[in-house]
């Protein structure tokens, strides 16, 4: 059994977490305060520490870099939204943000998301000699195909349309069916994290 | 019939118990379950396994906070190990506040295992706010974005930064998300300077990630749990570490939790149709 201190308030409110399961109680609901004060209070913390006077505080007083108080003022600007009259100050700095966050996002996103798929679901590689690459590239196409044809709504799904359709809605139940499988290995793999944390950090009863 | 009626109506905290049984007893009994390892997660070991000690040192962004460290140390345990085994240098950084200390963590710990040197065999740098500002700052200056590291040491003047201006030296970053994080890898470390992806991601998130090493746009992928296990058979079949394989252990666990899981959709499923069969009969 660990000695240590932190490894014991670390399962005791792993523990009190847990109790939610049986019922809610003022146990979970103490460990589920403390999680979300300490998660803020850790995160304020480290920014104030690396983005306030790192990046604010140490450039102007050490470096002697006045030119970035112009960005400072200008981010500053955004507190107008807790002002009702002086409120459209804040569409300064948000300006900027969304101006330089639309250029710089919008054609390296339709790059990434759109160009590269489509190229790679038109182009279908030749098998050469390994016919499953030829099939698999066929799955993925017709897939495409079928589920875009199932959320276009300008034409009544019925006939060929609604057959094809009819085939997109499978692929789409076999996409949730993927993720949902995941999902549970997803929480399961928490829990057995917490489980090893407890019978392996805490109670040494597994190596 | 009146089974299925109880087990329609039985109370949730029963499946909660067996869960916990199914998952807490493969830990005290000794089977082996065979981990197959999957393309993305061998594509990863390759591509980091072929990488030479003057290769550059890769960049592993712990992209997480403590609620996904479940599955995600597991696997960034793994890469590090793999890596220093290799005498690979290491960058290691976080997008998350949060996610900082545990890097810091992991990293230090892992490089003990190894009698690593920080500064020269490996480097963790602190938190900087603006994901994306952050990944396109890198492909300029890595030491402009982080001018110290977490122990607030000059980077200019740390050996492991002496041949590396930008992604151009470093031959991969790996972002081990527990969310979207990775899209902005790629999106401004492949799509704008070609730099090699590797995403470590949780299982919710991993279906997502597929159409990227389709389009190899992601060199490789760990998925979940299952993952990072097959990571770490790997590195323990062509390496000698020491240190636990937590993942490798919990996938017992994990495989009789998914049996388990199966077994309830299955009996949920005949008394959803027994039930309605009653029903209709009844009416």
């Amino acid at each position: 059994m660990s000695t240590n201190i932190w490894i014991w308030i670390a399962a005791l409110l792993t523990l009190a977490i847990y109790s939610f399961l049986y019922k809610d109680n003022i146990v979970y609901k103490i460990a589920e305060y403390l999680l979300v004060g300490v998660s803020i209070g850790y995160s304020i913390s480290i920014t104030w520490y690396n983005v306030v006077i790192a990046k604010m505080v140490v450039p102007i007083r050490d470096q002697h870099n006045y030119l970035i108080i112009i960005p400072i003022l200008i981010g500053f600007l955004m507190f107008f939204r807790f002002s009702r009259k002086q409120s459209w100050l804040s569409k300064i700095p948000i300006s900027f943000v969304i101006g330089w966050g639309a250029g710089v996002a919008i054609p390296l996103g339709f790059q990434t998301t759109i160009v590269e798929h489509i190229k790679n679901t038109i182009a279908i590689p030749w098998f050469g000699g390994n016919i499953l690459l030829l099939v698999n590239a066929l799955i993925i196409f017709v897939g495409v195909v079928a589920t875009l044809v199932y959320f276009y709504f300008s034409v009544p799904h019925k006939g060929t349309i609604g057959k094809i359709a009819n085939l997109g809605i499978w692929y789409i139940m076999i996409a949730f069916g993927a993720s949902f499988g995941y999902t549970v290995m997803a929480r399961i793999s928490l829990f057995i994290d917490r489980a090893q944390f407890l019978l392996h950090d805490w109670l040494g009863l597994i190596h | 019939m009146n089974f299925w009626i109880r087990i329609s109506s039985l109370d949730r905290r029963w499946v909660y118990l067996l869960m916990a049984l199914a998952v807490i007893i493969p830990f005290f009994v000794n089977i082996t379950i065979p981990i197959k390892i999957s393309p993305p997660s061998q594509n990863l070991y390759t591509f980091i396994d072929t990488l030479k000690p003057d290769s550059g040192p890769i960049l592993i962004s712990f992209d997480y906070d403590p609620s996904t460290q479940g599955e995600l140390t597991p696997m960034a345990i793994a890469i590090l190990r793999h890596a220093f085994s290799k005498n690979i240098k290491v960058i290691t950084m976080s997008l998350y506040p949060t996610g900082i200390g545990i890097a810091e963590n992991i990293t230090s710990t892992v490089a003990k295992e190894f009698h690593k040197v920080e500064g020269k065999d490996y480097a963790v740098m602190p938190y900087a706010p603006g994901y994306s500002a952050v990944i396109l700052s890198i492909g300029e200056s890595i030491k402009n974005t982080f001018a110290t590291d977490y122990y607030g040491n000059r980077t200019d003047t740390m050996p492991i930064f002496k041949n590396v201006k930008n992604f151009e030296q470093i031959p991969i970053s790996i972002s081990i998300s527990g969310s979207s994080t990775p899209y902005a890898w790629i999106t401004y470390g492949y799509t704008k300077y070609g730099e090699k992806i590797g995403v470590g991601t949780t299982a919710v998130s991993a279906t997502s990630y597929y159409p990227y090493l389709r389009t190899k746009q992601v060199v490789g992928m760990l998925g979940g749990l299952k993952g990072a296990a097959e990571y770490e058979t790997l590195v323990r079949k062509f390496y000698h570490v020491k240190g636990r394989a937590m993942a490798t252990i919990g996938m017992n666990s994990q495989s009789m939790g998914h049996i388990l899981m199966i077994i309830l959709i299955i009996l949920g499923n005949i008394s959803y149709f027994a039930i309605r069969k009653q029903n209709k009969r009844s009416a």
